[in-house]
């Protein structure tokens, strides 16, 4: 008897032979580097201010110069590290995150994610990467279940497939499940942030962009969501771009760290080479990445940058 | 983890329409969560409609018309269509303004689908909530006012709101590019859009009292022949045929301001990229 194909199945069948020679077209060396940042540079503000032609605008101050936020920034994130941004507030490190999620164009330079421009081919780029905020960033009076449900479906997942997932992941963040049915905005601060994790993993990334994802949780929530990242990296073949200024945070999770200050990259090294080069002599064990960050900055990592994003139009 | 072309196909394997409904789903649920302000909106309708729907009664008792039920008529469907308009175009024009309130601007416009997808599930929500409110309305305000229906050739009327939906889909898709652009008063300038449509549109009065020279605006308004067309089928009971050239306006407008819009909302997005806009605070 003979089989007849539906056009769906043809469709899919179709789509299979294009996801195997998405991968065969990708060359090795474009897996080993997941994310490629160039010389890249990015100014704020400095336009001109329409609203000063008004008269009772012309005495005001309000208006800022350009601001430089990032500066020739370049590095590389090799295939299933955790990379870690470390900087403090202000340095540039969210910028980035918000280029590499094709949020914003750099004014210079060159971002490549597994060799797809972040600019000119950010279709692509967009389907291999999720984020994990500080602000959890959900629809606050939708359920957790209807949120999943939403950023799931937009990333291709089908409902059933989505529904199949959110317990396990959740189970794993030690989240009740039975929870999922409430609005966001009943939960924690803590419980949303760990939806926020689950939610990016829902998708299944290649790439995951975290931005201070443990920011304002408790030791306990903030213990579940990093044991949940280590496991991931573990378990799978994840490559993460971690941004913190929890300095044991970044050495507990992170294989390499770089430090960014003025939205320029100051030094790079595992968290052993970047205390070697400031120990002079002293033991190792008694420099902390605090310290190791000071001698190299220059800066603490408390001490605010004031390099905020200026708005040029209301 | 999937591989990166596993990743890459994820998108078309689910297809158009479902990436479309993810967004029609997402407000749905949004909409059953915020029930009190639909239940506040609803009110409005209503009381919009029946206080201006008494004119023509007011009209009548001062011996202003001598066609009170015509009048009747020409009012309720005047404001019931501008229930919908409004609805339709509030919708989708705050496409960028839901995702600032709410937080979520960044996760959104950060996923792989299409921007026209987006903009078109949007717009297919906001046509079904407009359906359903203005259906509401109705049923609540006819039994204030004696109004005869019987001439009236609802096919026609259907298809009439069909086809002029798509193209105030396109007028809502074009003024969702203000909050996009202005953080902070795009959205009072798209009100301002919607109430210069009123303006030039002939919602509550017909278009020739309007002085030439804001006549002329009326001519590029798609709610000007979308109020003709819908007050011909149910006044004058027109049918498709008496209708066509009207459709065919609307068809136009529908050809050129969706695809307009989206190009335009890209331009917009691009733009809004390389300032730094599209994030939660302006």
């Amino acid at each position: 008897m003979i089989e007849v194909e539906t056009s769906e199945e043809v469709a899919d069948a179709a789509l299979s032979r294009q996801a195997s020679m998405l991968d065969g077209g990708r060359s090795e060396e474009m897996y080993a580097n997941p994310l490629t940042a160039d010389d890249v540079s990015k100014q704020f503000g400095g336009g001109p201010d329409f609203g000063r032609l008004l008269p009772w605008k012309r005495s005001e101050n309000g208006h800022k110069g350009p601001v430089q936020v990032l500066q020739g920034v370049s590095f590389e994130i090799r295939r299933g590290e955790i990379f870690g941004l470390i900087g403090a507030n202000g340095s540039g490190k969210s910028t980035l995150i918000r280029i590499f999620s094709t949020l914003l164009l750099p004014d210079g330079g060159e971002v490549r994610i597994f060799g797809y421009d972040a600019v000119d081919e950010s279709s692509e780029v967009r389907a291999l990467i999720n984020r994990v905020s500080a602000d959890p960033s959900f629809f606050r009076n939708m359920s957790t279940l209807e949120n999943l449900l939403f950023f799931g479906r937009v990333y291709g997942l089908s409902p059933t497939e989505i529904k199949r997932r959110v317990p396990v992941i959740l189970g794993r963040l030690g989240f009740e499940v039975e929870k999922a049915r409430e609005p966001m905005s009943h939960l924690s601060r803590g419980q949303q942030q760990k939806i926020a994790v689950a939610r990016s993993f829902l998708t299944s990334p290649v790439l995951m962009l975290l931005d201070e994802p443990t920011t304002g949780l408790d030791p306990r929530s903030k213990r579940d969501v990093q044991a949940f990242i280590r496991q991931v990296q573990a378990e799978h073949d994840a490559t993460i771009l971690l941004t913190t200024h929890d300095m044991q945070e970044a050495e507990l999770l992170c294989d390499r760290i770089s430090f960014i200050a003025g939205g320029r990259i100051v030094a790079e090294g595992t968290p052993l080479e970047l205390r070697e080069r400031v120990a002079r002599g002293r033991s190792l064990d008694a420099i902390t990445m605090e310290t190791v960050f000071m001698e190299l900055t220059g800066k603490s990592i408390e001490e605010d940058e004031e390099r905020e994003e200026v708005m040029v139009h209301g | 983890m999937a591989s990166i072309g596993e990743r890459m196909v994820l998108p078309a394997r689910a297809g158009r329409t479902n990436l479309m409904w993810a967004f029609v789903e997402r407000q749905t649920n949004l909409w059953k969560r915020y029930w009190a302000w639909e239940l506040v909106w609803l009110v409005y309708g209503v009381v919009n409609t029946l206080a201006i729907t008494f004119i023509a009664k007011e009209a009548e008792q001062a011996g202003i018309t001598s066609d009170a039920s015509h009048l009747v008529l020409f009012l309720l469907l005047g404001t019931l269509v501008w229930a919908y308009l409004s609805a339709v175009l509030d919708d989708i024009s705050l496409v960028i303004t839901w995702e600032r309130w709410e937080g979520t601007i960044e996760h959104t416009l950060m996923a792989p689908v299409p921007r026209a997808l987006h903009l078109i599930g949007m717009s297919i929500f906001g046509v079904m909530h407009a359906v359903i409110r203005t259906l509401l309305i109705f049923l609540i305000a006819i039994p204030f006012f004696s109004v005869d229906l019987g001439q009236a050739d609802w096919l026609s009327a259907a298809v009439v709101l069909g086809v002029g939906s798509v193209s105030v889909a396109g007028l809502g898709i074009l003024t969702g590019v203000l909050p996009l652009l202005y953080p902070e008063r795009g959205t009072q300038m798209s009100f301002m859009i919607q109430a210069v449509v009123l303006l030039i549109s002939g919602v509550y009065y017909s278009v020739d009292v309007l002085p030439p020279w804001l006549r002329i605006f009326s001519y590029i308004s798609p709610a000007t022949y979308l109020l003709d067309g819908i007050r011909g089928a149910i006044i004058d009971g027109d049918g498709l045929v008496s209708l066509a050239d009207t459709l065919g306006i609307l068809a136009l407008f529908g050809v050129v301001l969706v695809p307009g819009g989206i190009a335009v909302f890209a331009v917009a997005e691009r733009y809004a990229k390389k300032t730094g806009q599209l994030k939660r605070q302006g």
